[in-house]
């Protein structure tokens, strides 16, 4: 740097336009220095699907990619909760049994007690943020490692969803509302809509700030870079409409089969609102900074510890959602809602999309990502054939995995003075 | 130069638990001048400013600013007077760009939303205005910074904000030639522009290439604090190891400051070899 710093010249040529080209080397160089994002799970995502198509042509029908997503959906809402802790270098190992724990509010409100939906899932939310708050309390004021709090946690939310089970009677959900959302599909027109909606949407927000930047006379990315996130938008969601709207029925005669589950939008609702919150709030900009230095966090004046707290129960908030789902794709909710491999596959859900372990670094649509590696995975060697017991010991190597690339090119941006 | 000082302590006293690191301190800065703030590792200087900036509650002491008595208990109470710290860590966020980190818990919103085209022009704009021409992308995250650049950052940052007294902990300690002349050519900029600067250094190069009064800590005690011209590289560095040089430091005798200098670099001398 020596060498640009002797040769200043000209009035504030502080930086200089990118083109595409030079967005291309850079994000070139960023991938070379160790910061390589979601690549790992796009890549893994294109190969997993070519390899499961070949050897399983029932893999790639339009009723399978259907079933993705409603596999997916509960691992990944709660992977997206997931992300903010991580972010901060902390783990919640309790929020998969936190699901457990609302989905069973859930259950005893709706059919127990008897009362409408909304009302239900008003409890199961509310529980979600309470266990949050008593989690982040005993990890920001009390000072227990989060580790510790969460697997006890872990321990505990299992017997808070025996002790609502009644021992172990599972509790069946009957409300058409709360069912729908994990088992019904949105009409054909609508998703068409929703789509038309979103595109939309996004090309207003990149165009107003593509103009705004230029009128300010600031750096901007090129015109075409922006028509073309907004054009790849388009073609992504319009292919996967596409393929939804498609008749998936086996037989059209005695019921029709298409559009795109209810989750569909659900999921997307919050990963637009939480990728706001995180990359459009000085509240998400406080997250970053409580998770890439404490310290300085601190000395800027943030109060750290109601950073901590919050994404503790943003976390368990999300595992609410992540719970009435799978309470909704199940019919009803047992007392092992939430638990055996929930926990780990939403852990490398959020991992396996690029969200660092160490802090810092991650983005919601991480979660959504690698929760669709895992779905995947799942849902392509349920179809080859293999037990549970291969499934479990894959999806634990994958997430090993993707810890190792995130240590791995933690270590290589260190090494390259990237961090 | 100005007469009254813009930030001026009196009687400061701290410890930690039973050590006591700050004695009855004083110390002053000047608008427009550069104080520099020397001491042995472990003197206290560190800690003097993390008191300044709020960090530490002190034991007992006085604060002047602009002529008023002020209580600094807080960050936030000191960057409201205009007080900026520039810390021996930095004190950046890795996994930031340069914006963000400038901004950095006093964003610019517009309703909830971030306002990042302001924040981003006003970054442009101090940079610009320090005549920092070396970042590539206002954009980039500091963690691919040279340490220069961190350092540039880092002070961009503190006069960002308006800032009346702007405090440096050893901005060169970790810097190469060309870097360390381009960071106190900045530092000198800043008190050209009437800001106080109260920069900290072990480099004596540095201070007396700088600075205009130089404040020396020995022992948590605030042994001088004299115009740099009216004193000698050597009776600094007395000053810094013994306490006392001369007619300056503890227990001084009054007089002869001209013997002062001269035995003073013998004194040196010796207790270098
Ligand atoms: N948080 C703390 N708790 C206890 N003792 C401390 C603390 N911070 C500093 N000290 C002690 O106070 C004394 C002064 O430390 P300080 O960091 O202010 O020195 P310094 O003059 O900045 O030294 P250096 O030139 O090495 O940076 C040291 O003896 C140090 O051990
Ligand atoms: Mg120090």
């Amino acid at each position: 740097m020596s060498t640009t710093a002797v040769k200043q010249e000209g009035p504030a040529a502080v930086v200089s336009a990118p083109t595409i080209g030079s967005h291309a080397r850079d994000y070139w160089r960023r991938v070379r220095g160790g910061d390589i994002g979601a690549l790992p799970a796009v890549g893994g995502l294109l190969v997993l699907c070519t390899i499961f198509s070949i050897m399983r042509p029932s893999f790639l029908t339009a009723g399978n990619f259907a079933n993705l997503f409603t596999q997916g959906a509960a691992v990944t809402l709660i992977a997206m909760g997931l992300v903010f802790v991580l972010l901060l270098g902390e783990i919640d190992l309790s929020a998969g049994f936190a699901s457990g724990v609302c989905a069973a509010v859930l259950a005893n409100v709706v059919t127990v007690f008897g009362h409408p939906w909304y009302v239900a899932v008003l409890a199961a939310v509310l529980t979600g943020m309470v266990i949050g708050t008593a989690l982040g309390f005993l990890v920001a004021k009390v000072g227990i490692p989060s580790f510790v709090v969460t697997l006890a946690g872990f321990l505990a939310f299992q017997g808070v969803v025996l002790l609502l089970m009644e021992e172990g009677r599972n509790i069946s959900v009957r409300d058409p509302v709360l069912v729908a959302i994990a088992n019904r599909n949105l009409p054909p027109a609508l998703g068409w809509a929703l789509v038309a909606l979103a595109v939309a949407g996004f090309a207003v927000v990149q165009l107003l700030r593509y103009r705004k930047r230029a009128a300010r006379g600031l750096v901007n990315d090129p015109l075409a870079m922006v028509l073309t996130r907004i054009g790849v938008l388009a073609l992504v969601l319009g292919v996967a409409v596409y393929v939804l709207n498609l008749e998936r029925s086996r037989n059209v005669l005695i019921s029709s089969l298409k559009g795109v589950p209810i989750v569909v939008p659900v999921i997307a609702v919050l990963l637009v609102l939480w990728t706001f919150v995180l990359q459009r709030t000085s509240y998400g900009r406080h997250i970053y900074a409580v998770g890439g230095n404490k310290e300085a966090a601190l000395r800027a004046g943030i109060n750290v510890d109601r950073i901590r707290i919050s994404v503790f129960v943003i976390c368990s908030t999300m595992a609410a959602t992540g719970g009435i789902v799978a309470a909704s794709r199940a019919n009803s909710v047992d007392p092992n809602t939430g638990g055996s491999n929930v926990l780990l596959y939403a852990v490398g859900a959020a991992v396996i999309g690029g969200t660092s372990l160490f802090g810092g670094k991650g983005r919601v649509l991480d979660a959504v990502l690698g929760g669709a590696v895992v779905a995947v995975i799942d849902n392509g060697m349920g179809l080859m054939g293999y037990s549970s017991g291969v499934k479990y010991v894959v999806t634990g190597v994958v997430l090993l995995l993707a810890a190792s690339v995130d240590a791995l090119s933690r270590r290589r941006a260190a090494a390259t003075g990237n961090r | 130069m100005s007469a009254t000082p813009l930030l001026e302590l009196r009687g400061i006293d701290k410890s930690f638990g039973p050590v006591q690191v700050l004695r009855d301190v004083a110390l002053s800065a000047y608008p427009g001048e550069v104080t520099a703030l020397v001491g042995d590792n472990g003197a206290g200087k560190s800690t003097l400013v993390k008191c300044i900036s709020g960090i530490y509650p002190t034991d007992a002491g006085e604060f002047v600013f602009d002529g008023r008595p002020v209580s600094i208990n807080s960050p936030r109470d000191a960057a409201e007077l205009g007080i900026e710290v520039v810390y021996q860590d930095l004190a950046l966020c890795d996994n930031l760009d340069i914006v963000q980190n400038m901004f950095l818990g006093r964003e610019k919103r517009n309703g909830i939303m971030l306002d990042e085209p302001t924040m981003e022009q006003m970054a442009a704009e101090t940079l610009a205005g320090l005549s920092v021409r070396t970042v590539k992308s206002l954009r980039q995250h500091v963690s691919s910074l040279s340490g220069g650049q961190r350092q540039t950052v880092a002070i961009a940052k503190a006069v960002l904000w308006n800032s009346k007294l702007v405090i440096l902990d050893e901005p060169t300690a970790a810097l190469g030639v060309a870097q360390t002349a381009q960071v106190l050519e900045l530092v000198r900029r800043l008190a050209d522009n009437g800001l106080a600067v109260v920069l900290i250094s072990h480099n004596m190069n540095d201070v007396f290439a700088v600075s205009d009064r130089i404040a020396a800590l020995y022992l948590g005690q605030m042994v001088a604090q004299v115009r740099t011209t009216d004193i000698t590289h050597a009776q600094v560095v007395e000053l810094i190891t013994a306490g006392r040089s001369g007619g300056l430091g503890l227990a001084a005798e009054t007089g002869a400051n001209g013997n002062g200098a001269a035995s003073a670099d013998r004194t040196t001398t010796e207790g270098a070899s």
